[in-house]
């Protein structure tokens, strides 16, 4: 009996058939032998949970969209405040994630790979964007930054350089938000395949950069991938903070998702829906792409 | 000397990994850094790999002063225990990664590469990937790739620790065969004394961030240096207040002579062609004695348990006594 549970696969045919018929229920999921009852109304309190609150709000935005006819829809993004808001919008994204993809894996490497003191107190710091209110981000970043009582920002004004109603400002509101996405993605992923692989390229002549591109990169790519798709959604999405340090100023900078609020505050319904249908379809094709490319990686 | 270490200081926060250890290791041989878990044998390793650093204390590699070189700069192979392959990468090009970044020529490395992967018998396999081969295979692979870049010495860590037992005796035969062909400075770490005793052309034993003994294998299963070494190297049992291998000890069914001591059998246990006898004596406050004989022993004297035996050193066994040991 010994051999039969090392090697299950090799024993089975000379296993008489009634033991393995006998065997193979216990080696299903435990779900599968609860009442159908019970699964019955798990899955539809699942389905019902998710149409509720995603699908069936997001799918009547689309519906909103369309109503008065794709043609109309596509012609109210043309409109110039709309395509400047689209601009911008793509504009401060870009940087954002780039900013934040360059930092986050230059900390997660930090957090991951190296010891030094305060480590535990950076790696909490790097957590309170996501439970501080964006609003108040805004509002934090104002009192620093703003030229006329600023902390930093008098001096930056006085060399030029305006970031509170302008871009850099909005730029760092948003990078501020989605400063941990990348490295919660990135730091666990780093932590599970280890430095031997770097080690080993070290050995072999291999130095930090190149061991960085030829190792460390593909291994964690993915990971970055999907840090990089969830900065995007979270900057592009980015209301609050943006709202605040932008001054919020027609054709000038506001942002897509403010140009939203915006038209539906100014009874512009069809342009607000039509906004926030790209918005949602941007972010939605975001994560199709993600899933498409992810699992040709996996059959490797 | 290809690789010498003096005066290495390895601390981890309050423990000490390495103390104040100097060792040379012999140009074109096997050596084996043998010692328990956590006795500091791999952080030597990984010192003289430039992985580590050490606290105090100097590496020489081939005359070259290495302590303080990055260890892309030692030319030293190393092999690590979970074998570390690329995994994004085939077999070929794993091992063409040290050719690569020396920029050698396309041709070149592509027949280098071909050479080793026949070396280490995996040519078949070169467009696989490793999640695609067996540990021992891997472990095959890392090797290869160790060896493309002509290492000055060769560093495996625990090299086969993670292969179940038979793969592990077949790599370990097969390495000992490579290194004969190859002829580079090899040191590895084991935790397996048969394993050091098999393979190694000498052998380091490492305890507690110290070395006990350096030797050839005979010199260290025959003159121990301390009751450390001895027990180690195999199993030992206290006969007379010293210690002595139990297959070293002679049994008889009546008393030969008076150095045999009387005593029972109090339990017998056969493993293959081995029988072990543990000996309960009649001497008060002695010990119970562990001896194993062969089968044929066994049968010959009709052993069982609950029998009175005499028994004694055999004639010309190495015995240790303890007290050398404190030091």
């Amino acid at each position: 009996m010994a051999t039969d549970t090392l090697n299950p696969a090799s024993a089975e045919p000379t296993e008489p058939a009634t033991s393995s018929r006998r065997r193979k229920p216990t080696g299903r999921t435990g779900y599968t032998r609860e009442p159908a009852g019970v699964r019955w109304t798990l899955r539809v309190i699942a389905v019902a949970y998710v149409v509720m609150l995603v699908a069936w709000p997001t799918v009547l935005v689309f519906q909103r969209a369309l109503e008065p006819g794709l043609g109309a829809a596509i012609d109210s993004l043309r409109e110039p405040e709309v395509v400047h808001a689209l601009y911008l919008t793509l504009y401060v994204t870009f940087f954002a994630v780039l900013i934040n993809t360059v930092f986050g894996l230059t900390m997660s490497i930090l957090l991951v790979r190296y010891d030094f003191p305060g480590k535990r107190i950076l790696s909490t710091l790097l957590d309170i964007p996501l439970s501080i209110s964006p609003v108040v981000v805004g509002l934090a970043l104002v009192l620093v930054y703003n030229g006329r009582d600023g902390w930093f920002g008098q001096s930056l004004e006085k060399a030029g350089f305006q970031v509170i109603f302008a871009s850099p400002g909005m730029i760092m509101a948003t990078v501020f938000v989605a400063l941990p996405l990348v490295i919660r993605e990135v730091v666990p992923v780093l932590e599970e395949i280890g430095d031997d692989q770097e080690q080993a390229a070290q050995s072999l002549g291999a130095n930090w950069g190149q061991t960085f591109r030829r190792i460390t990169l593909p291994g964690i790519k993915w990971a970055v991938l999907y840090g990089v798709v969830l900065s995007l959604a979270r900057s592009i999405g980015e209301f609050g903070a943006v709202k605040i340090v932008s001054g919020n100023i027609a054709g000038q900078t506001m942002t897509a998702s403010q140009q939203v609020e915006d038209a539906y505050q100014n009874f512009q319904q069809g342009t607000a829906y039509a906004v926030a249908a790209l918005l949602a379809l941007i972010a939605m094709a975001c994560l199709v792409v993600v899933s498409l490319l992810r699992p040709k990686d996996e059959e490797q | 000397m290809s690789i010498k270490v003096s005066g290495v200081t390895k601390k981890f926060g309050d423990f000490v990994a390495l103390d104040d250890i100097s060792v040379d290791l012999p140009k074109g041989q096997l050596t084996a850094l043998l010692g328990p878990s956590g006795g500091g044998k791999s952080t030597l390793l990984r010192i003289i790999a430039g992985l580590e650093d050490a606290d105090s204390g100097t590496v020489t590699i081939e005359g070259n002063e290495a302590t303080h070189l990055p260890p892309q700069k030692r030319n030293v192979g190393f092999v690590f225990q979970h074998y570390a392959a690329f995994k994004h990468m085939s077999v070929a090009k794993n091992v063409a990664f040290g050719l690569e970044i020396r920029k050698r020529p396309k041709a070149e490395t592509e027949k280098r590469v071909a050479e080793l992967l026949e070396l280490v018998h995996l040519s078949q396999f070169s467009h696989r990937l490793p999640a695609q081969l067996s540990g021992g295979q891997r472990q095959r692979m890392a090797l290869a790739r160790a060896l493309a870049v002509e290492p000055t010495v060769l560093l495996l860590d625990e090299p086969f620790g993670a292969l179940d037992a038979k793969v592990r005796k077949e790599l370990r035969d097969w390495l000992r065969r490579l290194h004969d062909e190859v002829h580079v400075t090899t040191v590895f770490v084991t935790h397996d004394q048969e394993e050091a005793l098999e393979v190694a052309d000498e052998i380091v034993v490492i305890n507690d961030g110290r070395i006990e003994q350096v030797g050839t294998p005979d010199q260290l299963y025959d003159e121990p240096a301390s009751e450390f070494v001895m027990s180690f190297l195999g199993p030992v049992t206290k006969l007379n207040g010293r210690l002595v291998r139990p297959h070293d000890i002679d049994v008889h069914t009546t008393p030969e002579d008076s150095l045999g001591k009387a005593g029972k059998i109090v339990r017998l246990l056969r493993v293959g062609f081995e029988v072990r006898l543990t000996v309960e004596l009649e001497e008060a406050d002695h010990p119970d004695v562990e001896v194993t004989v062969t089968r044929a022993t066994q049968r010959h004297l009709n052993l069982e348990e609950g029998l009175r035996i005499w028994v004694s050193p055999t004639n010309g066994a190495r015995t240790q006594s303890p007290i050398r040991a404190v030091n």
